[in-house]
């Protein structure tokens, strides 16, 4: 009877290793993790993710080897790392990292084939469905395939190339940060275009030099904190919310007025989403002066006529003096 | 029976001359960056970027010469010119306004005649100073400011700093701009229409009066 609670008990944790990722005789170490005070949201999948983040979450996993009967580290490959915290600020933090990944990810060690798995694009998730009609993917897809970058590199570039699917966040449509959201949305262009190693995973060209490059942007730091890269470097569609027809080098605006102007570009890019609310004050685009001030776009409708009536009404008194002096064929008199 | 008196030397004909020729490219350029649109087949009246260029260039230049104009009127007699007498000044101003309003049209005599002590009258004085020791410093400083934004202040009670610093930089300007269309209609009022243009170039003041 005991021997017979003793397999029971035998098979129980058998399975139980088996089915929490542990096989093989490898025991996977270190499930600490918690929640950071500082995050609000607490994904239902938190526990389940740690399945995968206690070895991805941080530099260094570990893991039993029962054959053998010792403890090994192994350092984590740096582009397999997730950090939770960032995760989990991720438009896709409610996810579960099977809801993406093969289920057969839990067993460890992960079978070799398992990267040749396709990967989900977002299309497959997010197109043809109801519920994400507002944003327009096949719009976005569409645009994406035009683009320089699809153009170049159809085979190595994916939608993940620029949007991280474990960290990416849209936050243009509602930022009450506008600064942060350009330096974040940069970043995402940077990550490549500053970095050449990963540059040269899609492309064969030279290093670029990005600051030489916009060497002939007058003040530089200021249009880089200020602006996205993708205001002057794709082609706005009113179809979709955001650009993603990254153009030709060549065909990137140049024009100082094409942003420099009463019917400024950026309204319908980069302040799209606040051109509702419009500050009535009399500035044209009176929107971006929450946040900046474009010369050219921020002129005031007030101070122009003022102006206007001014140095009229100043010519007009010349005129006037003239006219007297002529009618009088003005001379002092001597004293 | 006209007199002559040397009152413009070299050095205050060259810097008027440099002052008028880099305030009219600062004015195109200066209006040609705040009107520029799209449709303007990408310029108004300059391109703008080679009108921010321009304007920036022509800025510091004019900024050199301000500090010539302060330097020299510091280091010679000519700052005695731009000394109001604050006593009578209000008086002053208006005798001269009322010489210009209606008795230089009843052939009066200048009320305040062209000296070597006194070279310009009260409202002449007046303005000056108002527009080269109140005026141009505010262009110039804001100027710095839009031209090096990272050191303008970031905002007052919410409002954008650079905004406040380019409205003070365009009205300051529009107001200079209006001061120099006065300025050289008035200096059309001398004995004959190009007498006082003829001063700033021989370094003669002319008058036919004593």
């Amino acid at each position: 009877m005991s021997f017979k609670f003793f397999k029971i008990i035998i098979l129980t944790i058998l399975v139980n290793l088996l089915f929490t990722s542990i096989s093989f005789g490898f025991k996977l170490k270190k499930e600490n993790w918690r929640p950071a005070d500082t995050v609000n949201f607490v994904s239902k999948f938190y526990k389940e993710n740690e399945n995968c983040l206690k070895c991805h979450g941080q530099n260094i996993y570990e893991y039993r080897n029962e054959g053998q009967g010792i403890n090994i580290r192994h350092i984590m490959s740096n582009e397999k790392i997730i950090n939770r915290d960032a995760f989990y600020k991720s438009n896709h933090k409610t996810f579960k990292c099977t809801d993406c990944h093969s289920d057969e990810y839990l067993k460890f060690p992960h079978a070799g084939e398992l990267r040749l798995d396709p990967i989900y694009g977002c299309l497959d998730c997010h197109g043809n469905d109801p519920k994400y009609e507002q944003f327009n993917f096949e719009e976005i897809e569409g645009e994406y395939q035009k683009s320089i970058h699809f153009q170049m590199e159809k085979d190595g570039f994916t939608c993940w190339k620029c949007h991280n699917p474990h960290y990416y966040k849209i936050s243009i449509r509602n930022t009450e940060n506008l600064k942060n959201t350009i330096a974040y949305d940069n970043s995402i262009c940077l990550g490549c275009h500053s970095d050449y190693s990963k540059f040269q995973l899609l492309s064969d060209k030279e290093e670029i030099n990005i600051i030489d490059k916009h060497d002939w942007l007058p003040n530089q730091n200021v249009h880089f904190k200020n602006v996205r890269c993708i205001e002057c470097h794709t082609k706005t569609n009113d179809s979709i919310l955001v650009a993603h027809q990254i153009m030709p080098k060549d065909s990137a605006v140049r024009h100082c007025n094409e942003c420099h102007s009463q019917n400024s570009m950026l309204m319908a890019s980069l302040y799209k989403f606040k051109s509702k609310e419009q500050r009535q004050d009399g500035f044209f685009n009176g929107v971006m002066l929450n946040e900046s001030y474009v010369i050219g776009a921020n002129r005031n409708e007030y101070l122009n006529t003022f102006s206007i009536i001014i140095f009229f009404f100043v010519v007009g008194i010349v005129g006037v003096h003239i006219l007297f002096r002529f009618l009088n064929k003005v001379k002092p008199k001597k004293k | 029976m006209s007199h002559r008196l040397y009152l413009y030397p070299k050095w205050i004909r060259a810097w008027h001359v440099f002052n008028a020729l880099l305030f009219i490219i600062l004015i195109i350029t200066g209006i040609s960056m705040q009107y520029t649109d799209k449709e303007t087949t990408s310029k108004f009246i300059i391109r703008f970027d080679r009108a921010v260029a321009a304007h920036n260039f022509t800025a510091l230049l004019l900024t050199l010469n301000y500090i010539i104009f302060v330097a020299g009127n510091v280091l010679t007699k000519n700052g005695s010119h731009y000394r109001i007498n604050w006593k009578t000044i209000w008086k002053d101003l208006l005798i001269q306004f009322k010489f210009y309003a209606y008795g230089m049209f009843k052939k009066e005599p200048h009320p305040f005649p062209v000296t070597e002590t006194s070279k310009f009258n009260p409202l002449q004085r007046f303005v000056y100073v108002l527009a080269m020791f109140v005026g141009l410093p505010l262009l110039i400083i804001s100027g710095l400011g839009l031209l090096f934004p990272e050191i303008t202040i970031k905002g007052i009670f919410g409002v954008s700093g650079l905004i406040l610093t380019d409205i003070l930089h365009i009205t300051v300007g529009f107001f200079l701009s209006v001061f120099m269309v006065i300025h050289i209609y008035t200096c059309t009022l001398g004995s004959k229409p190009l007498t006082l243009f003829k001063s700033m170039i021989n370094g003669y003041h002319e008058s036919d009066e004593h």
